[in-house]
């Protein structure tokens, strides 16, 4: 398998406070890598590199063979890097289906189309409506998505991330704030696309992380302590100690 | 909107505002009140600068606390040539937009870059270098503004200077204004405005490069303003660097949150009431104590609190309570 | 140069800037705390300029006038945290702005109802109303120094609480992390009502001593605020040390820009041409400088740190 993102010697502080160190990690293309630590190991600092919010003091950032260490949020979403947000990030004044169609939009060349209803554009809604299918929301496309539930915001949010037919999804803990039941459904809509789509995933939930991951990356205050498939991280001494065991104690 | 848009409470009152403001002149004709076209004239042309900001503020969430700046550059587009004895409208309003497309892009460029209260003040400071830049210009008036002699002169026999003529000029105007401003929310580009209002780093994270898409938005919206300026500098034959202070662009926002900003018809219904009571408020408070009427800021003052703190909204939102 | 002209000149950017100061102060402090925006803060300068000048007509004593008006101006700031400001809080800055834009018609008719619409002359003591003569051509303003004096002093005041008070030090962490504070368990509410007042108190002492010599008017803080935003933009939203930094640069460059400005320009271009453009240039200087600072800087030169 060849790499799709490459991270290298990732270093990044605030004010004296390392949030960053020395990360390096690979992720292969096709695999479901997933990112756990305990809070405040520095996870959302790292997907804010990842994505271009704020970029690193040293180290080197490669993509598809690209150096995107500097390069902005857009330029890397047009890369292929689609990322969901750990706070419902939808916008509440549009169906889903528009929701959706911004998404398509976006990798459909520019938007600067001043005159004709985008509403009524029949090539854009079909392809928005198949990525709402994917995620099974094909039936509330037309719903205000102010006006569903906060598990429906989170497969929405996967979905505008699909829309943008990305070569990597940057999850950022998909599962946050859902019930059991709604956990569930996500970890089915997202093991549909386990080996078609590439996945960084950071996640708190164990249940989801140890379902759908090929490797699991622990990061611990800033420092990658580990990186392994899920049998050998469970079994991993250092992991344990200095994050299973916090959390059965 | 489609035909049974229309036929809701909402709709009839859109529907009825629209068809009032096309028969006004006849109104005013038959009931020999000349005073009321011309407040209807001023509603017509304030209603196309609110149409504009709505289009970056209530779609854009743009806070440009700066508006009123494109309405003096329109004005003086056309002042300055009549007073160098050029009279062509074809000169004149070409000249107001180019002008106010000019201005936004450049203190747009500038004022993107920064977000929330930066932004609200970087335009109003733009719009303040506007006005003690004519203040200053003492060439054209300085602080005591400037009289335009004449109107823009179009095609021989279409005289602008007629207040029915001039009055459909504008009502003209603002359909278009309204019409084009519904095209782009509802566009691709439209589209995108929306989404980085919802949330600008969601959209970076899509891919848009917004700031390329607001400026434009912006510059748009500055064009027509720069338009409504050219008609007001029509209108009032006089132009003063006091059109262009930062209370009149405050009040041109509460125009557009008072009517109900992001929607089609909320400023229009915004300068329609403004305007009614900055007019008849005077006259109604003078009716209980003699004079009182010079007062009239003062409930006018707490209507605005009240509006801001409890009608969300405004009164667009408002009919659209009372259509469910 | 005239040398007395410049002296002269120098005193009066530095006289703008401290009272730019005294205004910018309670603005950048509430904007930085509450994340509200107060267009009316130029009202309590208005406001409190009409009470001083009715002080000192009953009193007949300039200095007990302004002593009396502080507090009262305070109440007036207090009141109107209390019935306006405190529910705009949780809302977006386009309400903020919309609110105290109506406030600012409230008080401007209110002002006109009580005190009628010509503006109010406030005398000053024979002691102040003098020159000090500093060599036998340069004569400096008694109350222009003293106007520069009280404001240095509210200056050092304000940074001495700010930086080594207990209280100072809950103002300092609201403006850079509100959640903490709250988790420290203060009383947020009341905090807020005191920086409220306080900064309104602090904007009426400037119109109190900038009465003496433009009289009070209705609506005289409307242009002066403006001036105040762009003070603390410049230096930076809530940093006190930037209002008083961006103060200072403003006033002085303001004054000395209409002053000096056409000279300068002279240098580089013919004489006609520097007349002609010299007072519309130095009209908009701030405002250039502004912008100019915000494409650098689109924080301001001294932001507070992270938020």
């Amino acid at each position: 398998m060849t790499m799709l993102l490459e991270i290298r010697d990732l270093q990044k502080s605030f004010g004296g406070v390392h949030a960053t160190k020395n990360v390096s990690l690979d992720v292969l293309e096709g695999e479901v890598h997933a990112v756990i630590g305990p809070n405040g190991a520095g996870k959302t600092t790292l997907i804010s590199q990842l994505c271009g919010e704020q970029f690193p003091d040293s180290g080197r950032v490669r993509f598809a063979g690209k150096d995107i260490t500097r390069a902005s949020g857009p330029a890397r979403a047009h890369m292929g890097i689609a990322r969901s947000f750990q706070i419902t990030t939808v916008f509440q004044d549009m169906t889903l289906l528009e929701n959706v169609s911004v998404s398509v939009q976006a990798h459909d060349g520019h938007s600067f189309r001043f005159w004709a209803d985008a509403g009524r554009d029949a090539a854009l809604n079909a392809k928005a409506m198949t990525f709402l299918e994917e995620v099974g929301l094909q039936e509330k496309a037309h719903v205000l998505s102010r006006e569903v539930s906060h598990g429906e915001h989170r497969q929405l949010e996967i979905a505008m991330a699909l829309a943008t037919e990305p070569k990597m999804l940057l999850l950022d803990e998909p599962m946050a704030g859902m019930g059991t039941e709604e956990s569930q459904r996500m970890i089915e809509i997202l093991k549909r696309f386990k080996g078609q789509k590439t996945m960084l995933l950071v996640e708190h939930d164990m249940d989801a992380v140890f379902a759908l991951a090929d490797r699991i990356s622990v990061l611990v205050y800033g420092e990658l302590i580990a990186t392994d498939t899920p049998a050998a991280i469970r079994d991993n001494e250092a992991v344990r100690q200095a994050y299973l065991g916090e959390e059965a104690a | 909107m489609n035909a049974s848009d229309i036929l809701t409470p909402k709709g009839l009152i859109a529907a009825a505002v629209i068809l009032l403001l096309a028969v006004m002149p006849v109104l005013t004709t038959i009931a020999d009140q000349a005073f009321y076209l011309d407040i209807a004239t001023r509603i017509l042309i304030l209603a196309i600068a609110a149409v504009s900001l709505n289009l970056i503020l209530g779609y854009g969430g743009m806070v440009s606390f700066g508006h009123a700046a494109f309405i003096g550059i329109g004005a003086y587009a056309v002042g300055i040539p009549i007073y160098y004895d050029e009279y062509s409208g074809w000169l004149h309003f070409p000249l107001a937009i180019a002008v106010s497309a000019l201005y936004a892009l450049i203190t747009g460029a500038i004022s993107l870059r920064t977000k929330g209260v930066h932004f609200i003040m970087i335009t109003m400071a733009f719009s303040q270098m506007v006005f003690f830049l004519f203040i200053s210009l003492e060439e054209y008036g300085g602080d005591d503004g400037l009289l335009i002699w004449s109107d823009s002169e179009f095609v021989d026999g279409v005289d602008v200077d007629d207040p029915t003529t001039f009055y459909y000029l504008c009502f003209i105007s603002l359909m278009g204004a309204l019409f084009l401003v519904h095209r782009i929310v509802n566009s691709r580009f439209g589209r995108v405005i929306r989404g980085s209002m919802s949330n600008d780093k969601r959209m970076k994270a899509l891919g848009y490069p917004t700031y390329g898409y607001k400026l434009t938005a912006y510059v748009i919206s500055g064009a027509i303003c720069g338009y409504a300026g050219a008609l007001m500098g029509n209108f009032t034959n006089f132009i003063s660097p006091e059109m262009m202070g930062w209370t009149r662009s405050g009040e041109l926002i509460f125009m557009v949150v008072l009517g109900g900003s992001g929607s089609v018809m909320g400023p229009i219904y915004g300068v329609l009431s403004f305007l009614l009571l900055e007019e008849f408020l005077p006259d109604f408070m003078d009716l209980f104590s003699k004079d009182a009427g010079i007062y009239w800021h003062l409930p006018f003052g707490i209507i605005l609190v009240l509006v801001v703190l409890f009608v969300r909204g405004g009164i667009n939102g408002l009919l659209d309570r009372w259509n469910r | 140069m005239d040398t007395a002209l410049l002296i002269t000149q120098l005193l009066n950017g530095l006289q703008l800037g401290v009272l730019l100061f005294l205004l910018a102060a309670g603005l950048t402090l509430i904007f930085g705390i509450m994340d509200f925006i107060n267009l009316a803060h130029g009202s309590f300068y208005m406001v409190g300029a009409y009470i001083c000048g009715t002080l000192v007509a009953l009193l007949d004593s300039f200095v007990l006038g302004v002593i009396l008006a502080i507090p009262l101006t305070l109440a007036v700031g207090y009141v109107a945290e209390l019935v306006v400001a405190r529910t705009l809080y949780a809302r977006d800055h386009l309400d903020h702005v919309l609110a105290t834009f109506g406030l600012i018609l409230i008080f401007d008719t209110a002002v006109h109802l009580f005190w009628g619409a010509e503006g109010m002359a406030i005398p000053l003591p024979d002691w102040l109303n003098g020159q000090i003569a500093v060599s036998e051509t340069i004569l400096l303003p008694t109350y222009r120094i003293a106007i520069i004096s009280v404001g240095l002093a509210v200056a050092v005041g304000l940074y001495v609480l700010v930086t080594r008070t207990r209280i100072g030090m809950l103002i300092r962490a609201g403006a850079s992390n509100r959640t903490m504070v709250q988790a420290l368990g203060v009383d947020i509410k009341r905090l807020f009502s005191l920086v409220f007042a306080a900064g309104a108190a602090i904007a009426g002492l400037a119109g109190m001593m900038v009465s003496p010599i433009t009289e009070a008017s209705i609506g005289m803080g409307n242009d002066i605020i403006i001036v105040a935003f762009v003070v603390i933009i410049i230096g930076g939203i809530g940093s006190v040390k930037g209002a008083f930094v961006g103060a200072l640069i403003v006033g002085m460059i303001d004054t000395m820009g209409r002053s000096y400005l056409d000279q300068f320009m002279k240098l580089f271009m013919s004489d006609q041409n520097a007349e002609t453009a010299a007072p519309a240039v130095s009209a908009m200087l701030i405002y250039i400088l502004m912008a100019a600072i915000l494409a650098v800087r689109p924080q301001g030169l001294f932001p507070p740190r992270v938020r």
